[in-house]
Parts: structure tokens; C-alpha cells; sequence
């Protein structure tokens, strides 16, 4: 491609540049944009044609005129530089150191895209991660290669939550942690020290990557960076053989720099004004989770994203839940009780849960422990409902039962310390002694022979006999 | 010829100018690497392409070329057992060639070239055949007799046919009418926006039994039939599809996962050769056929791979077979198609979508059907569509279309789900069209008295509901006795009768008689706390009585002893309703 600037500069909007006179920029490529005072600014080409590109800037387009501003192609698309030196660095959303370190020089250069995973290679995620909290090992089992999001609102204690999950998860065959690639897009200087010091107090950093973009950063990156983390991700799990726990926080804010773009090219908006393709361009960044059959790495993905309004029917927790296996919510009502963490463990489902529990890698009684939790503490709400409109007097005593276990269940079951590691044994344990305040004859997810074996009322033994 | 040229290129979208003749819904090679595209649009010397593979990197001035064919599908031995992506290609060849990720531009042939198959005719030489007649067989799996047909627009007398091994490309005879000489091969082509002819469509008359309570008891769907499954996130559709695609009785099963989770496809791939189909004991595996375009493979050949899909399924109905074929989910094609739609500058309709999104929704549906084959013989697709409505709201337009296209709803609701009752089939809001037409066979099949069964059943769960509404109001204490009864009846219907795990050994599929007997004790058990409560018994005493121990434990005895372990029940079950306390 050669030097060759443009000058031919038409149009300038917030985040859209279009230069007339390219005959040929690939569609993707990566431009440098110089600006009259010798800065540059990176962009991408979004639409080609034979004399006209419309290029994104990645960067601000504040003092780019028509005059001066010149674009140069790259004759690529984008791509990262991949090695293990990565490890327990920090760099920005453009993929450029931000710990005073040196450049990551390699020869391997990975296009950031990426390319979708053969379905036919892909190998099931199957293998239990034990993160120590009971609400997601006992009831939303997160298996290796999975997807699982953590829905949140503004204010909630998502980013502990994932910190905690970060520490402690562990597969019980061995100690073998994960190393952690975190993206954090449009976050604040606040939630970014967070992490970092918390990677730095349990010794994870050496383990990890960090891919910041703040709040006062240029949002354009942020539509990069998710992509720059799984990259790295992708090639420590299947070159480097690594298990990956990539967690990315807040794809909210990745969503709206998409309906930035979005809006300043006039498409036809979908729901909300996010783009139409919204849902296809997400599973470009969740569908890169997984295992590859014969490969030994595995990425593992945690996406943290806050539901404007707490509303979940929100264009980006619900395209995120049509494409992730499964989601964790958080709840504002547990955070008002002092719960933590506060998993509402109704909505929140893990859909490869099945896959990684059971006699072989958990406990015969899991599925039927967690079924029952499901169904009583449903129940229990239902009855919480009720009373305020018949009140408690009108509760018959199986009601009265229920509400009684489904607050145990939140005191104690679902409430832990952020530094409480709780085994799945412990978890399942927990769960029976729960039940023991319940009828017996109503456990109809548990099979006779496990309330023999594990049940906590005392005629347990002998009915079942 | 000339080759056209790129001139301009926006995501899926590629302009090209200067083809050769182009016509509309051509196939083209598109840039260097040769990514494959179908015209969707003309204007002047432009043509509108949607390209079926990622077009980062690609720039205008490189070559375009037209196939002058159309977006086909190959049809022969060898499709059952395969996984395809949107446009058929096979996804276990392309990995061979181009390892674990997908490259652009990768072909194969969706049939195994080199492989024989064992050809045995079934017509004698010089006898007249036409379209779609059935001049011989292949046994293609262990499940399946492949019947070799002539293509569609041929007839004439065959001749040259004998028995031996051929691969799908040999000559296995001709077909002479007059002049004109057709060779005829074990495969063919079809073009997939167009459905294959039939003689006439005929009234469904037998259910797709699938083995899941509520859906065959409640609300069944027809051999030909339609069926829409309309739900949030986590509500369960999938694991629904896949249960029906594992259980159903159908001979061929198509199953379409687009735009979907590649983990999913994973699951599918890993469990279908390991489940033995019930009747024959063979891997269910034989009777399948995937087509995989996951959420992040390329949307236009999402778009297409519901077409590639009903092509299939429509070739082995026209063999005589019944097939069923499940689409999840067709709010992913219809978003493809709003995302191409985007990309052309079209005006849209509601939401964005296309205008012509509702005719999309009607034709696809309508290639389902019980059908007089041009052959004489008698096939039918059952078509069952998942639908993601934005919100699980279904008032949006994919839901709308669908229903009205369809003649079964089954309304997943995310309230169930969320208390893990699955199949979270709402019973209230759901409806099938068929059951008028299937009364006869469930009398003749299930039970003389079935129709008066449902219908007490399907009474209890509708007086549940308003119970419940007072119950809000004044309390349970203030019910009368037989409202009670109601409650505790339709308890045992949701709990012990609807619900049913697809992760258990012996719950995951339950027989139709089966099912029979089991709503029959839970009605009989209805109508013995009634009498009893007429001789003055009430209902808390009626609660403990042990016999709903046994309720509950019905679905997970096994099928043989069902019969005996029922009558037995039936015995206490009377002996509740004789009772004076």
C-alpha cells in the first residue's frame, strides 16, 4: 500500500470519516488517520467502494478537518501481536502498553476477528469448575468452555462477584487455576484499580492479562478491545494449551459505542436504536468461548454487563441471554437485605449445567438437590407474595413452611463471605439440612433413595424403608 | 466471458459490475478467495450480491464471477448422519481440509464422491416412469432404505438399469423419451427457494407422537403439521427441539440449528449416536441430519439454511417417509433477513424488518404439509419453529407472522421455567388446531373415553386459574371443599403428569399409552375424592391420603410395569371414593 496519503477528506462526523478518491480499501482494513499537528489517530474501513470509503475513527475526530487530516491503508485488517510476555501486563483498547512496558514484539500476528470455531470441532464443555459459591456451583454449575454472564444493575457488587469467582474457581481433580484475560470497556479508574489490586493480592497477575479502556477513553476502542482479549485468549488456550477465564465488564458499554457507530451512519435502527445486527455481533464475541476437541486450552468466558433500569427484557441482557449458556442475575432486593452475593437464583439458569454434574464429577443427589431448591424457594416467594395482599393469618402451615425456608435459603445458603471457598459437598450438605424444615412427602424432586442417604428428617430412614 | 468486478463492498453486501448476464438469485464467486454469493438484486448494470462468508479483507476491483446456476442443494445417499452449514457444506470434510477453525472459501461436496452404495432396482427395464417415480433402492443406513427417484420434469422409459455398487455421480441408467435421453444418477440437485411438487396436500390424520406429556396428550401436532414454539431465553425451546428430535416417530429428522449456540451443535453432535432410537434400537444418529449455522457464522447463509433444510426434508418425503424437521430459531432467520434488508437501503416494515417478512414466514411454513406424492405414495414434513421473541414479549412482528402461519402454539413461559417446571408449556395459553382432526385416532389408539379424559383435564387446569384468583383475594381457609379438591387435582395434573424431565433415564420419554394410563388415574383420583367428600370426608384428610405418593412416582416406572403398578392404584383409588368417615 505504500505511503500514500489522502487527502481527499469529505466528510468528518463524530466517529465517521469519508475520503473519496480510494479505489481499492478492503472492507475491515485498518487506516491511520494523521491529523495536521503529525498525530495519529487509528480507524477501520466500514463500507468500500470504487472511490468512496467510509472509515470509523477509533479515536476522537475532535480537530481532524478537511484540509489538513490525511488517511494512509494499511493493507490489513486489525491484528495483535501474541506472546506469552502478555502475561501480567496491562495495555489499552487499542492493544498498546499502559504500564510503562515495552511493545509486545513476536512473529505471531492474529487477526482480531477471529474465525468461528467448526461446529464439528467443537468438544462439549463438560468439566465442573468449583468457584466456591453455593448458588452457582449447586444451582448454575459453570462447566469449562462455558459462557456464563453475570447480569447486574448499577451499584451492585458484580465486580466482586467476578473477582471472587476469579480467586477461588479451581476443577477438583486438581489445583490447576485458570489464567484470567480481562477486558474492561468504559469502565472507571475506580473499578480498573479494583481489579488490578486484586489480581495483584492473590499473586493472579502473573496469570493474567489485563485490556483496559476507561470512562474517559474514546468509545470507538471499546468495540475493539473485547476483541483483543479474546485473541489473546484464543491463542494462550489453543497454542499455549492454557485454561482461560476471560471476563469482560460492562458490555453495556460496548453496546452503546455499537449504537454510536451505529446512529452516525444513519442505519435503519433496530429496538432501543441499537443496530439490527446487534444480536450477530455479539455471538462474534460470546461464540468464542469453548473447547476445541484435541486442543488442550479451554476458554472460559464471564461477561459482566448492568441492565439499564434493572429491566432484563433490555435489548442487551436479552441478546446476550439468546447467545450465552445461561446467565447469573443479580438481585437489588437481596442487596437491600445485606445479602452477598446477591444471585437471584430464579431467572438465573446455567444450560450446561447438566453436562458437568452428577455421580461422576459432583454428587448423585445434584440435579435433584438443586431442582428442589428451584421449586421450594419459588414456592416460598409465591407464599412472600401472598401475604401482602390475604396477610399471614391466612397462610395454611405447608405456606407458612415455605416462607420459613425461603428466608433460611437466603440467610444461609445463598449469603457467604467474599473470602468463604464453600466445597460443593458443603453446598449439597447445606441444601438437605434446608429441607429438613419441609414436609418430607412434598420433596418430589428428590428420589427415595437419596433422602434415605442424605435426608435430614428423622423418619427419613425408616419410611422410605 | 467476462468476469464482473467489485465495486463496492458494506458487510454481507457486495456490489458488482459487469457480469455476464446476470439473473436474479444466481450464484457467484466473489473475490479472490472465491467467497460464494447469490444476486439478490439488479439495478442497471449493478448487481446486488449476499455474500454467505465473511467479507473482511475484500476490495473493490476484484473479479466476480456467475455460476448462471442457482442456490441448490445436492440430494442422494449419504445426507442421513451428516452435518452441514447453511449451504451444504459439510462441516466434518471442511474441518479435514482446513482445521478447527472455519476458512473462507472452503468447498467440498456435501455427498461422499468415492463411496458405493449398493444400488438394487426396484422397476423393470423399458417400463414408463415420470417425475419423481421410485426406480429403485439404496439401504443408506441401518434405519433407512434410500428409494432412488427420477428427477422432477423427467419421463419416458427407463432402461439400463441393473444391480451393482455405484457412487453418487455414476450413471446408473437413462431415461429415453423420444430423442431426448436423461441419465440418471443416485444423486440430483434442487434449487432451495423453490418447494419440490407434490399431487396434492391431504388432511393431516395421525399425530407426531413425541414421547413428551403435555404435547402429546394436551397439544399435539400432526404428521404434516405445524407448529410454532415461541419463548424467552432460558424458557426451554431448545431443549424441547432437541427432545423431539430425539423422540419423535418420525422416519427422517432435519434438524436446523440457525443462528444458534455452537456448544449447542456440540451437545447434539456428542448425545444423537449414542441414543438408540426406541423402536428400531439403532443410533438415532441414522434418521438425522444437522444443518449448523451458529450465531457467528455468516448471516446471509443463515438465511439460507432454513431453505436448505425444508429442500431436504422435502426430498425424503417424496421417497414416502414422514419428516420432521425443527428450526431454532426462525427469529434468527428472520434477523438475518432484516440485516440484509438493512444493508440494501429497502424501507422497512415493523420493527425494522422487511415489508415482505410475513410472505417469508407463510411460504416457508407452508412447505410443510401430509402430502399425495407425485408417485402416488403418501410423505409429510412436520415443521416445528422455535421463535425468540425480543423480551419474550411475542407481540413483535417474527411472532405474530409465525402464529399466524402455523397451527400449533405451544407457549413457553418463563415464570415456569424460573420454578424449573419443564416442559414450561403454558397450559393456558397454549392451543393446537389438530385435535379435532386426531380424535379418531386417539380413540381408536389411546382410550375409547380420551376425549372425555382431556377434556376433564384440560377443566381442572382452567378452574385452577380462577381459584387461584380468589385465593388472592380471601384466602385458601375460605374455599369451599370442592374448590380444594380442584386445586389438589390440578396440582398432581402439573406436577406429576405435565412436568417431565428430559434428563431422566425413564421420564424423558413417556409412551402414549402410557400417558393414557397415567392422566386416567390422576381423573380417576378426581372423581374418588368427590365421592368421597359427598360421603362427608373433607379435603385435608383426602390430602394425606397415601395413594398420591404413588401419583408422583408414576412417571418414573418403567414402561412394562406401568400397566400392572396402574391397576393396582386403581384398586385404592376406588376404595377413596367408597370410604364414609
Amino acid at each position: 500500500m505504500g505511503d500514500i496519503y489522502y487527502k481527499t477528506i469529505k466528510k468528518i462526523t463524530s466517529v465517521l470519516l469519508f475520503v473519496e478518491g480510494i479505489k481499492d480499501a478492503a472492507y475491515g482494513e485498518i487506516v491511520e488517520i494523521k491529523l495536521g499537528d503529525g498525530n495519529t489517530v487509528r480507524g477501520q474501513v466500514l463500507d468500500s467502494r470504487e472511490g468512496l470509503s467510509i472509515i470509523q475513527s477509533f479515536g476522537d475526530t475532535r480537530s481532524m478537518n478537511l484540509k489538513e487530516t490525511s488517511v494512509k491503508l494499511s493493507g490489513s485488517a486489525a491484528t495483535l501481536n501474541v506472546s506469552t510476555d502478555m502475561l501480567g501486563r496491562v495495555f489499552d483498547g487499542l492493544g498498546r502498553p499502559r504500564d510503562n512496558g515495552p511493545p509486545i514484539r513476536s512473529d505471531e500476528q492474529l487477526e482480531i476477528n477471529g474465525s468461528a470455531i467448526n461446529p464439528y470441532s467443537r468438544e462439549e464443555p463438560s468439566e465442573f469448575i468449583q468457584t466456591g459459591i453455593s448458588t452457582i456451583d449447586c444451582m448454575n454449575t459453570l462447566v469449562r468452555g462455558q459462557k456464563l454472564p453475570i447480569f447486574s444493575g448499577a451499584g451492585l457488587p458484580h465486580n466482586k462477584l467476578a473477582a471472587q469467582v476469579a480467586r477461588q474457581a479451581k476443577l477438583r481433580s486438581n489445583d490447576e487455576g485458570f489464567a484470567v484475560v480481562f477486558g474492561g470497556m468504559g469502565i472507571n479508574s475506580e473499578e480498573a484499580n479494583f481489579f488490578k489490586r486484586e489480581f495483584e493480592s492473590t499473586g493472579a497477575i502473573d496469570k493474567s492479562v489485563m485490556f483496559l479502556n476507561l470512562s474517559s477513553e474514546p468509545s470507538m476502542e471499546r468495540i475493539i478491545l473485547p476483541r483483543l482479549v479474546l485473541t489473546t485468549a484464543e491463542y494462550l488456550a489453543y497454542n499455549q494449551g492454557m485454561h482461560v477465564l476471560a471476563i469482560l465488564t460492562d458490555m453495556t458499554n460496548y453496546c452503546e459505542a455499537l449504537r454510536e457507530v451505529s446512529a452516525a451512519r444513519e442505519e435503519v435502527p433496530g429496538r432501543r436504536g441499537f443496530p439490527g445486527y446487534m444480536y450477530t455481533d455479539l455471538s462474534t464475541i460470546y461464540e468464542r468461548a469453548g473447547k476445541i476437541k484435541g486442543r488442550k486450552g479451554s476458554i472460559t468466558q464471564m461477561p459482566i454487563l448492568t441492565m439499564p433500569n434493572d429491566d432484563i427484557t433490555h435489548p442487551i441482557p436479552d441478546l446476550t441471554g439468546y447467545i450465552t449458556e445461561g446467565q447469573i442475575v443479580l438481585s437489588r432486593e437481596l442487596y437491600r437485605k445485606g445479602i452477598y452475593p446477591n444471585v437471584n437464583v430464579l431467572p438465573s439458569l446455567s444450560r450446561l449445567m447438566n453436562q458437568g454434574i452428577g455421580k461422576k464429577s459432583t454428587r448423585e443427589d445434584h440435579r435433584n438437590v438443586a431442582d428442589q431448591l428451584y421449586a421450594a424457594y419459588a414456592r416460598g416467594i409465591d407464599v412472600g407474595n401472598l401475604i401482602e395482599i390475604v396477610g399471614e393469618e391466612a397462610l395454611t402451615e405447608s405456606d407458612k413452611k415455605y416462607l420459613k425456608f425461603s428466608a433460611e435459603f437466603e440467610r444461609r445458603f445463598v449469603s457467604q463471605d467474599y473470602y468463604e471457598d464453600r466445597d460443593i459437598e458443603k453446598t449439597l450438605e447445606l441444601g438437605w439440612e434446608l429441607f429438613g424444615g419441609l414436609d418430607m412427602e412434598e420433596m418430589k424432586r428428590l428420589k427415595p433413595e437419596q433422602i434415605k442417604r442424605y435426608g435430614k428428617w428423622k423418619d427419613a430412614r425408616r419410611e422410605t424403608d | 466471458m467476462n468476469d464482473g468486478r467489485i465495486y463496492r463492498v458494506s458487510g454481507p453486501v457486495v456490489i458488482a459490475i459487469g457480469l455476464d448476464n446476470p439473473s436474479m438469485y444466481d450464484v457467484v464467486k466473489v473475490g479472490k478467495l472465491g467467497l460464494i454469493g447469490e444476486i439478490i438484486k439488479l439495478d442497471g448494470d449493478k448487481a446486488v450480491i449476499q455474500v454467505y462468508e465473511d467479507t473482511t479483507g475484500i476490495r473493490p476491483g476484484e473479479s466476480v464471477v456467475n455460476t448462471h446456476s442457482q442456490l441448490s442443494v445436492n440430494l442422494g445417499p449419504g445426507l442421513l448422519g451428516s452435518i452441514y452449514d447453511g449451504i451444504q457444506r459439510p462441516l466434518d470434510k471442511i474441518q479435514e481440509q482446513s482445521g478447527d477453525f472455519i476458512e473462507r472459501g472452503a468447498t467440498a461436496p456435501p455427498l461422499d464422491q468415492s463411496k458405493l452404495w449398493h444400488f438394487v432396482p426396484k422397476v423393470r427395464n423399458g417400463s414408463e416412469v415420470s417425475s419423481g417415480s421410485i426406480i429403485g433402492e439404496v439401504a443408506e443406513t441401518g434405519l433407512l432404505s434410500h428409494k432412488i427417484m427420477v428427477p422432477i420434469g423427467t419421463e419416458g422409459k427407463i432402461t439400463g438399469l441393473e444391480e451393482g455398487d455405484y457412487t453418487v455421480e455414476q450413471k446408473i441408467g437413462e431415461v429415453i423419451r423420444g430423442e431426448r435421453k436423461t441419465e440418471i444418477k443416485l444423486s440430483q440437485r434442487w434449487n432451495v427457494r423453490s418447494h419440490r411438487p407434490v399431487l396434492e396436500k391431504v388432511a393431516p390424520h395421525k399425530p407426531l407422537i413425541t414421547g413428551q406429556r403435555v404435547i402429546d396428550s394436551l397439544f399435539p401436532v400432526a404428521k404434516g403439521g405445524t407448529a410454532a414454539v415461541p419463548g424467552p431465553f432460558g424458557s426451554g425451546k431448545t431443549v424441547i427441539q432437541q427432545q423431539l428430535a430425539k423422540w419423535s416417530d418420525a422416519d427422517v429428522i432435519v434438524y436446523v440449528g440457525c443462528g444458534e449456540r455452537g456448544n449447542e451443535m456440540a451437545d447434539i453432535l456428542m448425545s444423537f449416536p449414542e441414543l438408540l432410537d426406541p423402536k428400531s434400537g439403532k443410533p438415532i444418529m441414522e434418521r438425522t441430519i444437522l444443518i449448523a449455522n451458529t450465531s457467528n457464522m455468516p448471516v446471509a447463509a443463515r438465511e439460507a439454511s432454513i431453505y436448505t433444510g425444508i429442500t431436504i426434508a422435502e426430498y425424503y418425503r417424496d421417497m414416502g417417509y414422514s419428516v420432521a424437521l425443527m428450526s431454532d430459531s426462525t427469529s434468527r432467520w428472520a434477523e438475518a433477513l432484516r440485516e440484509i434488508s438493512g444493508r440494501l437501503e429497502e424501507m422497512p416494515g415493523e420493527e425494522g424488518y422487511p415489508a415482505y417478512l410475513g410472505r417469508r414466514i407463510a411460504e416457508f411454513y407452508e412447505r410443510a404439509g401430509m402430502c399425495t406424492l407425485l408417485n402416488g405414495g403418501t410423505g409429510s414434513i412436520t415443521v416445528i419453529g422455535a421463535v425468540s421473541p425480543p423480551g419474550g414479549d411475542i407481540s413483535e412482528p417474527v411472532s405474530q407472522n409465525t402464529l399466524r402461519a402455523t397451527r400449533v402454539f405451544w407457549a413457553l413461559d418463563s415464570a415456569l421455567a424460573n420454578a424449573r417446571h419443564f416442559p414450561s408449556i403454558n397450559w393456558l395459553n397454549s392451543y393446537s388446531l389438530y385435535t379435532d382432526d386426531l380424535k379418531e385416532w386417539y380413540r381408536k389408539n389411546v382410550a375409547e373415553d380420551w376425549e372425555a379424559i382431556y377434556k376433564r383435564c384440560m377443566s381442572i387446569l382452567q378452574k385452577e386459574a380462577e381459584i387461584k384468583d380468589v385465593v388472592q383475594l380471601v384466602g385458601y381457609d375460605a374455599l369451599p371443599e370442592e374448590d380444594k379438591i380442584t386445586l389438589e387435582i390440578a396440582q398432581s395434573i402439573r406436577e406429576d403428569f405435565l412436568q417431565q424431565s428430559a434428563f431422566d433415564e425413564v421420564d424423558t420419554y413417556t409412551t402414549i399409552k402410557k400417558q393414557g394410563l397415567m392422566l386416567r388415574s390422576i381423573i380417576s383420583l378426581d372423581n374418588a375424592y368427590r365421592s368421597a367428600l359427598s360421603h362427608g370426608a373433607s379435603a385435608e384428610e383426602l390430602r394425606k391420603n397415601p395413594v398420591k405418593q404413588k401419583i408422583s412416582r408414576m412417571k418414573f416406572v418403567k414402561e412394562k410395569e406401568i400397566e400392572s403398578y396402574c391397576s393396582e392404584m386403581e384398586g385404592e383409588i376406588a376404595s377413596i371414593g367408597k370410604k364414609k368417615t
